[in-house]
């Protein structure tokens, strides 16, 4: 090979990757342009729902009380974002309240509301709106003049949607609305008795004997549900335990069956081989629909499902580290009259561990959000509170909840992985 | 002859303390086993009883709905072509989520990468945060951000693309930045003393030496994210998933549909899965002809 053609060679591959460097983004930027009209991106604009997005931001750090008229009859209720199980005992309320001949409700920053059989709203720079609902209609009165863009009145349904509050009346009801900043009652219902105890004096109490009480009010708190998201979380901490470590069982005897220079007949190879990419191309999603099918829904099903995918994955990778141990080792310990399994206990196994561990573990912390995700397909876990949460589409607060603790759990998962990586292999920086 | 004697007390002496360490560490193996055992035990116990359905009950019926499957897709085997063409397009919307998702996530995690690999990094400062900023976007799992995208973008393979993006670029911008530090700094110094630019010197003198891992690790990603794409339909995000879920809703009379989706799934998967680690290969250990390259 001569100068000339070495040049020419050359020259010509640097035209060659002089294009390359043309065509790939060209073909990248081709190929989103075409995920731009399949995927429709141009009309997202439409069907964005800015008022979802908006009660979600909200919902999760504020929470709002209904203050509820029925213009009937003049009974009032107080709840929170109008539950049920939120309602204000008897005798009990916020403290912008106030309860006597009439209920008046201070918003705040002046804005004043009267129910009663006469409805009034003071709102500061603008004027008194009044309303006297009955069988006829709302019968609003409002101030002179241009009504403002937040008033939204007919003759049976008038609402006013100010900064401080909203105020809706119908003929039958009456209905306040008052944002507020943080998750209410979190820790304790309003029908119990530690609601509203400062920190302080509930540590006072549970030190004089109270503790198993207040543990239990909290652990019962029926709107945040402490007690069952807790077994939730359990389940789905249960479902990547079991299944990743039950994979890892299975599949370490089935991977000497597939490693070449332990299984010298390639039957037992190959079929050992195929079962391990049959287990891997089903694939999680298709394991969990025909197991919820035999075993119901549950942290057992969703725990046999990331067992099923996970030991073709460990059958592969640990098949993989069995042809590469150094035989060498092997040898030595045969050289002192080993019997085979002392062989591969002495061996084998040691050399294996350490890669075995590592990888079981990374499993553990990435199944605990498959385990999340499974839930959420057969019912189990956080993932099942998760999407009924958001299913109701009201309790964005227990949406952002649950969201904080799966982040929690998955974090906690990679820390605990990574620290028993490092404790269980020595050398291993555990790739970080 | 009192030097030997004490020599070979040391020995023994030695070996004792080694034997009773050996004895220490299996010991100290033993009870972590027990411990692990015990766990996993009463964990399986207590995961029994949290379930719909029982272990054992559920064993002997595993095999039912395949079978009832298997026995429609049997029995209706001639509409089987007809289902492979129907549910071809949902396929290839899972596919494209994937790649589209992939590239999206390889594109940004390669720039965030290269912001917080130390020696390459145009402002220190941001390295720590924008680690943090990997962490929580690897911690968070797809469906969460999916399922709230779902809620204000409505249905459609937009959420789960960007979901799966999301999670990529966690997961590749750690992963690549790993690889950036075994990159050597040289053909970088050397770019810097001709006056390169940041994006000069990173385009130049960095892609070219990682080009071959941040590829091989996007493939393996992409074989992840097609999994991860077919489970978000199921939950509402368009593609394949969402049609088998709706066959699987629908129960019986439709379960040779929901058969043609699998076998439309398995297939990819396993495609995807040879192709990449084909490549893969390919990358890490070079073509068998190529002699320079550039």
């Amino acid at each position: 090979m001569n100068t000339a053609t070495l040049q020419m060679q050359t020259v010509g591959r640097f035209r060659l990757k002089k294009r390359m460097t043309l065509a790939v983004p060209l073909v990248i930027v081709a190929y989103f342009a075409y995920i731009f009209i399949a995927f429709d991106i141009a009309g997202l604009g439409d069907r964005i729902s800015l008022d979802n997005a908006r009660t979600l931001v909200s919902d999760s750090y504020s929470y709002k009380t209904h203050i509820t008229q029925d213009n009937r009859d003049g009974v009032i209720t107080m709840s929170i974002e109008g539950e049920r199980k939120a309602q204000y005992p008897e005798g009990m309320m916020p403290d912008w309240v106030s309860a006597g001949d009439v209920t008046t409700v201070d918003l705040g920053t002046g804005h004043l509301i009267t129910l009663g059989p006469e409805i009034r709203y003071d709102i500061p720079g603008y004027g008194t709106v009044t309303a006297q609902p009955d069988e006829t209609g709302v019968n609003a009165t409002f101030p002179p003049g241009a009504m403002p863009d937040y008033i939204n009145a007919s003759k049976n349904r008038v609402m006013i949607a100010t900064d401080a509050g909203r105020l809706t009346i119908t003929r039958n009801r009456a209905e306040v609305f008052k944002y507020s900043i943080g998750w209410e009652i979190f820790f304790f219902t309003l029908d119990s008795p530690y609601y509203g105890v400062g920190a302080g004096e509930l540590v006072s109490r549970a030190i004089t004997g109270e503790a198993g009480a207040i543990a239990n009010a909290f652990w019962t708190n029926t709107m945040w549900r402490h007690g069952d998201v807790f077994w939730a979380l359990l389940e789905t901490l249960l479902m990547a335990f079991l299944g990743t470590f039950g994979a890892a069982m299975i599949a370490l005897p089935l991977a000497f069956l597939a490693a070449r220079n332990f299984t010298p007949l390639g039957v037992f190879r190959f079929a050992a081989r195929r079962v391990f990419d049959f287990l891997r191309g089903v694939d999680g999603l298709i394991w969990t629909i025909v197991l919820s099918r035999a075993f119901g829904p549950g942290p057992m099903t969703g725990a046999l499902a990331i067992l099923l995918t996970d030991t073709g994955s460990f059958g592969k990778l640990f098949s993989e580290a069995l042809e590469n141990v150094d035989e060498k080792q092997i040898e030595g310990v045969a050289s002192t009259g080993a019997k085979p399994l002392q062989r591969y206990r002495f061996g084998v196994i040691p050399q294996i561990t350490p890669v075995l561990l590592s990888q079981v573990l990374y499993h553990l912390e990435s199944n605990t959000r498959s385990a999340t995700i499974i839930g959420a397909i057969t019912g189990g876990g956080i993932g099942l509170l998760l999407t009924q949460a958001i299913a109701t589409q009201k309790d964005w607060e227990e949406v952002s909840y649950y969201i904080v603790l799966i982040i929690l759990l998955v974090i906690f998962m990679d820390t605990l992985s990574g620290w028993l990586r490092r404790k269980l292999i020595k050398g291993d920086e555990g790739g970080h | 002859m009192s030097d030997t004697g004490h020599s070979q007390a040391a020995a023994a002496q030695m070996s004792k303390t080694y034997l009773a360490q050996i004895k220490a560490k299996r010991l100290m193996n033993f009870i972590m086993l027990v411990v692990f055992l015990a766990l996993f035990m009463s964990g399986f116990v207590v995961a029994e009883g949290r379930n719909a359905g029982g272990f054992w009950e559920g064993l002997g019926n595993v095999f039912d709905f395949p079978a009832a499957m298997f026995g429609e897709a049997v029995e209706r085997a001639h509409l089987m072509p007809g289902y492979l063409a129907t549910y071809f397009p949902s396929l290839i919307e899972t596919i494209n989520i994937a790649a589209a998702s992939t590239l999206l996530g390889a594109l940004v995690g390669l720039v965030i990468s290269l912001l917080v690999t130390r020696g390459f990094a145009p402002v220190p400062w941001l390295i720590g945060p924008l680690r943090r900023v990997l962490d929580i976007l690897r911690a968070v799992p797809e469906i969460v951000i999916a399922l709230v995208l779902i809620f204000m973008l409505g249905g459609g393979p937009v959420p789960a693309m960007i979901a799966i993006a999301l999670h990529t670029v966690g997961a590749l911008g750690k992963l690549f930045s790993e690889v950036n530090e075994n990159a050597s700094l040289k053909p970088v110094e050397g770019l810097e003393s001709a006056g390169a630019n940041w994006t000069q010197r990173m385009w130049l003198g960095v892609i070219p030496q990682v080009a071959p891992n941040y590829l091989s690790y996007a493939l393996l990603r992409f074989e992840i994210n097609i999994r991860a794409s077919a489970i978000l339909g199921f939950v509402g995000a368009g593609g394949i998933g969402y049609d088998l879920r709706n066959t699987m809703s629908w129960g019986v009379g439709k379960y040779d549909e929901a058969a043609a989706i699998f076998i439309l799934l398995f297939g990819t998967i396993v495609v995807v899965d040879q192709l990449s680690s084909m490549l893969r290969n390919r990358l890490t250990h070079g073509s068998p002809s190529a002699e320079i390259t550039l």
